[in-house]
């Protein structure tokens, strides 16, 4: 299992990155792919949606079931990865290159609330028992 | 605790995902199940059954005994080996499980039902068995396990890994079974391509496994086997009939015998009971995944998805769904996903058969 140190994580297994301008690039983790199984649908937020914190944003569905990505943080959706409609297996081949969409944080301080790789990798060995 | 088949430490081994399967510890995928899925369209793949038991009904009026205990008619196995799937229904009309029955001889008939319906359906030929044929006996046979060998090189993969059952192979007919020492092979299946459903005694299996490993048979799990059964358009017990459902509402009518006069259980009210509901196919025309007990709106009324999901063949949703009678071929049709309509086409199924696709995909 691959939980990149630099990201930060989400109990409901979305990852963070921020990146240079102040926007963060939102994904789900290898752990959450793995759990899911084969992707065959993503749909993505429309650019401009206005999120808040927790909220069901996006659906990621695989050969097994569909699943609710949740905002990580509130803010608006500045872009969304649109090559993920006609490869959803990017998601399986590599979670942390096949980003979903960038949010630009409401407060960039609300990051600081989100799980970083160690407390993220302890919450899924808490998941698994 | 999870039962476990004798290929288990096999899947272990392949590093499975295993989940629980009606009371069984199975493999859901190797890797990828997608992989699995278009290995056995273009290739040959491999499932462990052995959670689906074979039974054997022994002894003088075997026939007899099955006439009355099915809703397809035993009388068209004429020849050795020959297999009929059909239904084992209640009184009421409702399927109590789907099942195929092999003619070995007139005084051997053997049945393999499904995993989760095993114990009732024990129960329930039992039962029947003391009312009308007390002298038969039957036996399940838990001492033999079960491999699917699919897809266009089943054949020949078969016979690398069995060395003597080229000429076997060659000579059976779809649909047809022969017993070999201990091994019953039947050329049947469950995902629409050529292969063979294969019993060996419980001890032989992991060697027999290897062997077909060894042959290039990709090992697949059970969900790859539903996506395949669905394109072909093959029902599942308990997702696209069960007990309330007769075979009329779940699209087998082909498997109803009700032209001979033959008294079967469930007759009575199968000629009753009205005609209200068909089992139809969907394609999605919008974007998403159909999926069982999604709702669909028709304007003859309302149903039910069955059976739905993602087919590797057709990139795109597909389904079985419950529908009233009237909807037609050609119709569309609105669908509930998540809380939105989607437009779906209600098509003919199968939706593939032999590797091809028989619905306009995109």
């Amino acid at each position: 299992m691959s939980i990149p140190a630099d990201l930060k994580y989400t109990k409901s297994h979305e990852w963070v990155r921020l990146e240079a301008d102040g926007n963060v690039t939102v994904g789900i983790t290898h752990h959450a792919q793995e759990l899911l199984g084969d992707m065959v649908f993503v749909e993505n937020p429309t650019v401009g949606r206005q999120l808040s914190a927790g909220e069901e944003c996006a659906v990621v569905e695989s050969v097994k079931a569909a699943s609710d990505v949740y905002a990580p943080i509130a803010g608006e959706v500045v872009s969304a990865n649109g090559d993920l409609e006609g490869a959803p297996e990017s998601i399986n081949q590599d979670p942390y290159a096949a980003w979903m969409f960038k949010v630009k944080p409401a407060q960039a301080s609300d990051l600081d609330a989100l799980m970083d790789a160690g407390a993220y990798t302890a919450h899924v060995e808490s998941e698994a028992h | 605790m999870l039962k476990l088949t004798p290929l288990n430490a096999k899947h272990h081994e392949a590093h499975a995902k295993l989940v629980d399967f009606s009371g069984w510890e199975m493999p859901i995928h190797y890797g990828s199940q997608i992989e699995e899925h278009h290995t056995v369209r273009r290739d040959a793949g491999m499932f462990d059954v052995s959670h689906m038991l074979a039974v054997d009904i022994k002894g003088e009026g075997v026939r007899a005994f099955l006439r009355r205990l099915v809703a397809n008619n035993v009388d068209k196995l004429q020849t050795t080996g020959r297999a009929l799937y059909t239904c084992m229904l209640h009184e009421g009309g409702g399927v109590i499980d789907d099942l195929i029955v092999y003619f070995v001889s007139e005084s051997w008939f053997r049945l393999v039902v499904n995993a989760g319906c095993a114990d009732k359906d024990l129960a329930w030929m039992s039962e029947q068995c003391e009312k009308f044929a007390p002298g038969l006996v039957i036996t399940p046979r838990r001492d033999l396990a079960m491999v699917a060998v699919q897809g266009p090189q089943a054949a020949t993969k078969l016979w690398a890994a069995m060395p003597g059952t080229r000429e076997l192979a060659e000579a059976m007919k779809p649909f047809h079974a022969v017993v070999v020492g201990e091994m019953f092979v039947a050329r049947t299946g469950y995902t629409g391509e050529d292969g063979f459903e294969i019993m060996v005694p419980n001890k032989a299996a992991p060697f027999f496994w290897q062997a077909l490993l060894e042959a290039g048979v990709q090992p697949c799990g059970l969900g790859a086997r539903d996506t395949l059964r669905l394109e072909a358009g093959m029902n599942l017990y308990g997702q696209d009939m069960d007990e309330g459902v007769t075979p009329f509402d779940a699209g087998l009518a082909w498997t109803v015998d009700l032209a001979s006069e033959r008294d079967f259980i469930g007759r009575d009210a199968l000629l009753r009971l009205p005609r209200s509901r068909q089992l139809v196919g969907l394609k999605l025309l919008g974007r998403g995944v159909l999926r069982a007990h999604q709702s669909v709106f028709s304007a003859q009324g309302e149903g039910e998805i069955t059976s739905g999901g993602f087919s590797p063949t057709l990139n795109g949703s597909i389904a079985l769904a419950r529908v009233p009678v009237g909807v037609r071929i050609g119709d569309t049709v609105e669908v509930d996903i998540r809380g939105k309509l989607s437009q779906a086409a209600v098509v003919k199924y199968p939706f593939v058969r032999n590797g091809k696709a028989l619905v306009v995909s995109g």
